[in-house]
């Protein structure tokens, strides 16, 4: 068989990709002697004593519960405000619509550095530091906006004869949206969830000014836990890798999808 | 397709409003404020007018920073564009592999941004990372703490690393979406590869490509994690790219004024690019409307 140029392309490139990956596996194997005293590309004597830390310490293991709490409260509130709203911009057209959707795309891209002291301000003189829903509120600035792009993205392709057909027979407006309008989108809400998952899960800048003990997401624990302790290795990069498995695990629902969601609902 | 027009739809959109104008105007007033007053504590505010932005607009520091922001951005997108196109055209197109190929592609997007930081900080070390140690076997003199040009090699080379999959991604979508009655044509006409390349592929990835470029410009130019991670901003000032300054005026200086002249000029910056973007693209969903969408 003969060996296929784009085959070559691709092996090198995911390779570029898997690699360093693969190194913050390896090391988080590795006892903290073996990754500074010798170089080996395989972990001679493999121990999950890295991760036992992790699991068994709840200073790091409620970082882990902490980033999935504003996660998911984040992900619902972005779903639930948006999808009204999503079913708005793609039906009907309204007084300042274009505005709207224009200040919405704005909040997307506008830099969480600008936000970050601010946020801290509003939410002390709220009394909602550290706690869960103040990072998910502030996560909701990037996710509301790109849960409504998604969406509509999604809602577009839904024929308008479908609505009409169900007020025909008698479908009052929410009847209609939740029995009949939300699982013809399904694949969509399931799109927009991951990407507000996803992008809540990745940011770090506002969660870790917003918090500092009940609520602190694992990221910033990683950073904290590290300068202090004077580097743990192995677990730093033990800790890394537990990080990456949530993402990885939803990967592969979305995957024919990913391209959709990034593309705003564009493609 | 037409809409119908109708104002009570402001009802349904009225959830969203509210909450992101809790989080994104309230907090913007805030910082319009620290932008035209000088303050001591206590909330007590002096006026200053312009004499933030006035200092801003003539900073040196900032000059740099906005400098180095740009080149980033530049290199980026130079990188980043050309080689996402070319591994989009080399992606299987079905079957197993296909499904293979975008889950793994897709896996260094979902990476928190510090760990991707730190992967990099690890890989790239001289004691103990594969890429410093490897460098530095082949007789490289590679230290991205110490050297500037390192760093930003380093820099660079885990960005491409992280956002590279998102061009290829979106391309391939707007690959998959063209039918294969034109390669079939085009191949009866007897088309080179770069024919098939310029008049059938790139403008069906148009629309998907100017998303992508802008997505990378937008995100690439308000950078913060990944560099501070890695690198701090330094060695010195080397890769202190303008969000780092930022945070690192208003946080760590508490130059709170200086600071907010200078996130409302970063913001109006953005603005201006989000609305190029805005104009841009639904001019492009006018012009296709005819054309089934779908992928």
């Amino acid at each position: 068989m003969r060996l296929r140029p784009s085959a070559i392309v691709m092996t090198l490139y995911l390779l570029f990709l898997m690699v360093p990956i693969y190194w913050l596996v390896n090391m988080s194997l590795k006892t903290n002697a073996e990754i500074t005293g010798a170089f080996s590309l395989f972990p001679r004597d493999p121990t999950l004593r890295n991760y036992a830390v992790i699991l068994t310490d709840p200073s790091w293991y409620m970082g882990y519960v902490n980033s999935i709490i504003y996660v998911v409260m984040n992900t619902v509130i972005s779903i639930t405000v948006a999808l009204p709203a999503a079913y708005a911009f793609s039906r009907y057209s309204f007084m300042g619509d274009k505005h709207l959707f224009f200040w919405l795309l704005t909040n997307r891209m506008s830099p969480p550095a600008v936000f970050a002291l601010p946020f801290f301000q509003l939410y002390s003189s709220i009394g909602l530091f550290d706690t869960h829903i103040a990072v998910a509120l502030a996560h909701s600035l990037f996710n509301v906006p790109l849960a409504v792009w998604i969406l509509e993205g999604f809602m577009r392709g839904v024929p308008k004869e479908i609505d009409e057909t169900a007020y025909i027979d008698g479908y009052s407006f929410p009847r209609f949206f939740v029995r009949i309008f939300m699982p013809l989108i399904a694949s969509g809400i399931g799109v927009a969830a991951f990407f507000c998952f996803m992008f809540s899960w990745v940011e770090l800048l506002l969660s870790r000014t917003l918090t500092s003990v009940n609520a602190k997401p694992i990221a910033a624990t990683m950073t904290r836990t590290v300068s202090a302790s004077g580097m743990d290795w192995g677990v730093l990069a033990a800790a890394g890798v537990l990080t990456i498995i949530p993402g990885a695990l939803v990967i592969w629902f979305v995957r024919n999808y990913i391209a959709k969601g990034f593309a705003l609902g564009r493609v | 397709m037409d809409k119908t027009v109708n104002n009570k739809a402001w009802l349904l959109v009225l959830p969203v409003l509210a909450i992101v104008a809790f989080s994104a105007v309230l907090p913007l007033m805030t910082v319009v404020n620290y932008a035209f007053n000088d303050t001591f504590g206590n909330n007590e505010f002096f006026w200053a007018g312009l004499e933030w932005f006035d200092e801003m607009i003539h900073s040196d520091r900032l000059h740099a920073a906005l400098g180095r922001q740009a080149l980033f951005s530049a290199i980026i997108l130079a990188i980043e564009v050309p080689l996402g196109i070319f591994v989009a055209l080399n992606m299987p197109k079905k079957g197993f592999w296909a499904s293979f190929c975008l889950v793994a592609m897709a896996l260094p997007l979902l990476i928190p941004f510090n760990v991707v930081g730190t992967i990099w900080q690890i890989f790239g070390r001289v004691d103990i990372g594969l890429l410093g140690r490897t460098l530095s076997g082949l007789g490289l003199d590679y230290n991205y703490t110490n050297d500037p040009i390192d760093a930003w090699v380093t820099v660079i080379v885990m960005d491409v690393w992280h956002w590279t999959s998102l061009v290829a991604l979106l391309c391939y979508a707007g690959l998959q979406s063209i039918p294969q009655a034109y390669y079939q044509a085009a191949r009866i006409d007897q088309a080179s590869r770069w024919a098939v390349f310029r008049y059938i592929e790139l403008p069906k990835m148009k629309g998907v490509l100017l998303i992508a470029v802008l997505l990378r410009f937008m995100d690439s130019f308000m950078i913060y994690t990944e560099p501070f991670v890695v690198t701090g901003g330094g060695p010195g000032n080397a890769t202190t790219f303008l969000s780092i300054d930022l945070v690192k005026m208003a946080v760590g200086q508490f130059d709170l004024g200086p600071a907010a002249a200078f996130s409302l000029m970063y913001f109006l910056v953005i603005l201006l690019v989000s609305w190029v973007f805005y104009t841009v693209m639904t001019g492009m969903d006018r012009s296709q409307s005819d054309i089934p969408e779908g992928m």
